[in-house]
């Protein structure tokens, strides 16, 4: 790809406009909806932002809800250039957390140098075998892939649950079902005294590797030709069935680290309500940002500004958590509005 | 331009249509009388379709005015269009595959009330059927039939809808020779009927043979109406392409050319396929193409060509029997192999089969090429470029845009595209479905000296097509595909329309000819 720089500008001032335009439309439109519900917007978004902007605090805290948002869009973005939708990273978070805390249960022993490695790996294969179930099913035309990763979706906690309900149920807290803390060696390191997490690097190395590899390489070429003309790459020879295997497992080994990362870093044991949603939202993310690379960091962020405001709403007006849900759907909305869905390759 | 005194049926004055930069039509007048048949004949790109486009009412023009009976009208989309008697047949059929032949007719009429009154259409369908020779089955799946008859269904509803001029776009570029002279006779007693019929073509001999006025288009205007009977073919080629003299291909034979004919390209033993949905199995198929040879598959397409070509190019297996590539069975191979060992595939649509529309062309010149260009994980853009040019300078193409999109260019372009990717290697086989199909005059004969060439440079070239000239003029030896099997192989001494014709649809009384 050798683009010029009219054209990067055209594109990067595109896409700012898209951006500011969800938005606007979205804070617009949730306005109305505190407004009916007797609150101020202007005076709740304004607590947002001090909170968010105001403090070291608040900004880590956004920093911490972006990286498994941009995990789990990669994990839509890569299968979206063949053509495939993947809307199973939730399911695919969950199991690689699972099979991360099989590993991290199993060999407490290890040293951190050894282990964290290895938990991550487990993250990976997690996430990406959960995945390959769809890319299977899909290889064999058998399934649609946009059902099967749904449906693995609820499968998938299913699983944490018996678990942490049963084999892994942590002794000492009997009372809630989660399994037994982690020993300190398979904690993910974080940064600054806050709660930002190593798998920050996770995330901008996939998205940084993604990128290159669209760009830069014959597989990435490969994969934007089955995407734009399937029939023409089965054609010329391109192996649509090996691409769509390898591409789904390792969609699915990023969402995993995703649930990696939950686990390790932030929960230190597996809980049941490991994700309050982020496999979705990380899609939707994906979707607005047409799976550029940049489009999803940005997006990322607007969607923890999002969902922050959320849980601050919750705090300063007494507004219920789900009214964020609400938001999300507003913006859904707009965007298949302005996009008409593309159709995907059978 | 118009006759004595007589009001065309539609006449059309100082249209101009743009697309950005590019003009594509320019008209300063244009009529259809009642009762003719009017050829619009041009190079690819001349025009031709952009005209029928905007009558048809898909188009509108950024200037110009249009008059049907010598009334001055606005036609802002296909109803008006067809409010004002006016029908088109597309290249690309508008049926509706799963519903019946009377479903896609009755759907189309005006009004059609809520209760759909079918004995009255039915009784219509016939009629109109009779008249004009376009008897179809009215209760056979559209999806099912054959193309010729999904031609006459457009036909047929087009006229019940009450079409007085009808604009068929490249008709015969699906027909098998008979069914083309069928359709002739359809115009013919439509003519007769005193409607006004549009026939867009780049075929001379079909507008020799049907036509009464020649409308010549060339870069979107109308150079010449000319009257058939005095109209000569060197005189039509002369507008068609202006100053420029018609020339060949330059000779593409650099003096090192292998000489390697006579090996066994391609052997097929025996061999089945049961073919998916909507495909035709391939019946015990024996042949064998040499080095330095060009076969012909002459067939009525949907008599399993595609699956023969596929089969040959690794997109489809052999369920019985055996594939063997210069002496090596090569049944089971991916269809990655089969090009890594030098076979070449010349599609006939480059747009759906051959390129991604949303690549650039230096990007689908890569695709396809194995191995050959990798630069460790990325690709050697440079040595590509280089050889891709060497190719278009050797076919005599202009090199391209390669930054440019592929979605953006013409057909005949993306033709240009393929070719030079496929050809750019030196292949051993060549497998070439259609290729000429949609391309213009001038096209179509470097396409031929091509495979010619290729030929003679050592090249086993296997031509599927449904055009009997050209499998006459190029074909060494050619083979007729029946309903998925061989229905017998000529030599050049055979290769008469009336002797392979009749063979094409099923006819056997004569097949000791071959």
């Amino acid at each position: 790809m050798r683009l010029d720089g009219a054209t990067l500008w055209a594109c990067a001032s595109a896409r700012a406009k898209g951006f500011a335009f969800v938005t606007a439309a979205a804070l617009g439109v949730f306005a109305t909806l505190l407004v009916a519900a007797g609150k101020d917007p202007l005076e709740a978004y304004i607590d947002t932002l001090t909170y968010v902007f105001g403090n070291a605090y608040g900004f880590s805290e956004l920093l911490v809800r972006m990286i498994p948002l941009m995990l789990t869009a990669v994990a839509a973005a890569l299968p979206a250039r063949i053509g495939l939708i993947n809307v199973g990273a939730e399911g695919q978070l969950y199991m690689g957390a699972w099979l991360a805390t099989a590993g991290a249960l199993a060999l407490p022993d290890l040293p951190a140098f050894v282990l964290l490695p290895l938990l991550t790996l487990l993250g990976f294969v997690g996430g990406g075998l959960w995945a390959l179930v769809a890319g299977v099913l899909r290889a064999l035309r058998l399934v649609n892939e946009t059902i099967s990763t749904l449906l693995l979706n609820y499968i998938a906690p299913l699983i944490v649950s018996y678990f942490i309900f049963g084999p892994w149920r942590s002794p000492e807290t009997a009372s809630y079902p989660q399994s037994p803390a982690f020993v300190e060696a398979a904690r993910l390191p974080t940064f600054f005294h806050s709660r930002v997490h190593f798998g920050l690097v996770y995330a901008l190395a996939s998205l940084v590797l993604y990128w290159l590899v669209m760009t830069r390489t014959r597989i990435g070429l490969d994969m934007r030709a089955i995407g734009g003309n399937p029939e023409a790459a089965r054609r010329l020879g391109i192996p649509i069935i090996r691409y769509i295997l390898t591409v789904m497992f390792i969609a699915g080994g990023v969402a995993g680290l995703a649930g990696m990362a939950e686990v390790t870093a932030i929960q230190g044991r597996l809980v049941s309500e490991l994700s309050p949603g982020y496999g979705f939202i990380g899609f939707l993310v994906s979707w607005l940002a047409g799976s550029s690379a940049a489009g999803i960091v940005t997006m990322s962020f607007l969607f923890a500004l999002i969902s922050s405001v959320g849980d601050i709403l919750q705090i300063t007006q007494g507004v219920p958590y789900a009214v964020v849900n609400i938001l999300m759907a507003v913006i859904l909305f707009i965007v298949l509005g302005r996009h008409s869905v593309g159709s995907v390759a059978r | 331009m118009t006759a004595e005194g007589e009001t065309p049926l539609l006449e059309a004055k100082g249209i101009v249509k743009r697309f950005g930069a590019l003009v594509a039509n320019e008209i300063s007048d244009f009529s259809v009388r009642g009762g003719e048949v009017l050829a619009l004949l041009g190079e690819n790109g001349a025009g031709k379709s952009t005209l029928a486009k905007i009558l048809y009412g898909y188009y509108t023009p950024d200037a110009g005015e249009i008059f049907v009976n010598g009334r001055q009208v606005e036609i802002a989309s296909p109803r008006d269009a067809r409010a004002l008697g006016i029908g088109m047949v597309f290249q690309n059929f508008t049926l509706i595959p799963a519903l019946s032949v009377f479903d896609n007719v009755a759907l189309f009429q005006k009004n059609l009330p809520a209760v759909v009154p079918r004995a009255e259409i039915l009784e219509r369908m016939r009629r109109y059927a009779g008249r004009f020779r376009l008897a179809v089955d009215p209760w056979m799946q559209a999806g099912q039939l054959a193309v010729g008859d999904q031609q006459k269904v457009e036909i047929l509803k087009q006229l019940l809808a009450g079409a007085r001029m009808l604009i068929l776009d490249e008709p015969t570029k699906v027909l098998a020779p008979q069914e083309s002279e069928g359709l002739f006779e359809t115009l013919a007693e439509l003519r007769a009927e005193g409607l006004g019929i549009v026939l867009i073509t780049h075929k001379l001999r079909e507008v020799l043979a049907c036509a009464d006025r020649i409308a010549v288009m060339r870069h979107g205007r109308v150079v010449g109406v000319v009257d058939r009977r005095e109209a000569k073919e060197e005189d039509l080629l002369a507008l068609m392409f202006g100053d420029k003299p018609m020339q060949l291909p330059p000779p593409l034979l650099d003096p090192a050319g292998r000489h390697d004919r006579g090996i066994r390209a391609l052997e097929l033993v025996d061999v089945s396929s049961s073919g998916g949905a909507g495909q035709t199995p391939l019946r015990n198929i024996s042949m064998k193409l040499q080095s330095g040879e060009i076969v012909g598959i002459a067939g009525v397409s949907g008599n399993g060509q595609r699956e023969f070509g596929d089969l040959i190019l690794g997109l489809q297996r052999p369920d019985a029997g055996i594939k063997l590539l210069w002496g090596e069975d090569a049944s089971r191979w991916s269809v990655a192999a089969v090009r890594d060992k030098g076979v070449a595939s010349v599609p006939d649509d480059p747009l759906a089969l051959a390129c991604v529309p949303g690549l650039t062309v230096r990007e689908n010149l890569v695709l396809g090429s194995g191995e050959r260009y990798s630069a460790g994980l990325g690709v050697d853009w440079r040595r590509l470029d280089a050889d891709m040019n060497r190719s278009f300078a050797r076919l005599g193409f202009p090199r391209p845009n390669l930054e440019a999109r592929a979605a953006t260019l013409s057909g005949g372009n993306l033709q240009r595209i393929v070719l030079a990717r496929e050809l750019a290697q030196q292949p051993r086989l060549i497998v070439a479905l259609y290729p000429t199909r949609g391309l213009d005059a001038r096209s179509t004969m470097m396409v031929r000296a091509l495979l010619r060439d290729m030929r003679d440079r050592g090249a086993a070239v296997l031509l599927i097509s449904e055009d009997l000239d050209e499998l006459f003029e190029v074909s060494d030896r050619l083979l007729v595909l029946f309903h998925g099997a061989i229905a017998a192989e000529f030599t050049p001494e055979d290769f008469r329309a009336d002797l392979v014709g009749p063979l094409m649809v099923g006819a056997t009384e004569q097949s000791d000819a071959a």
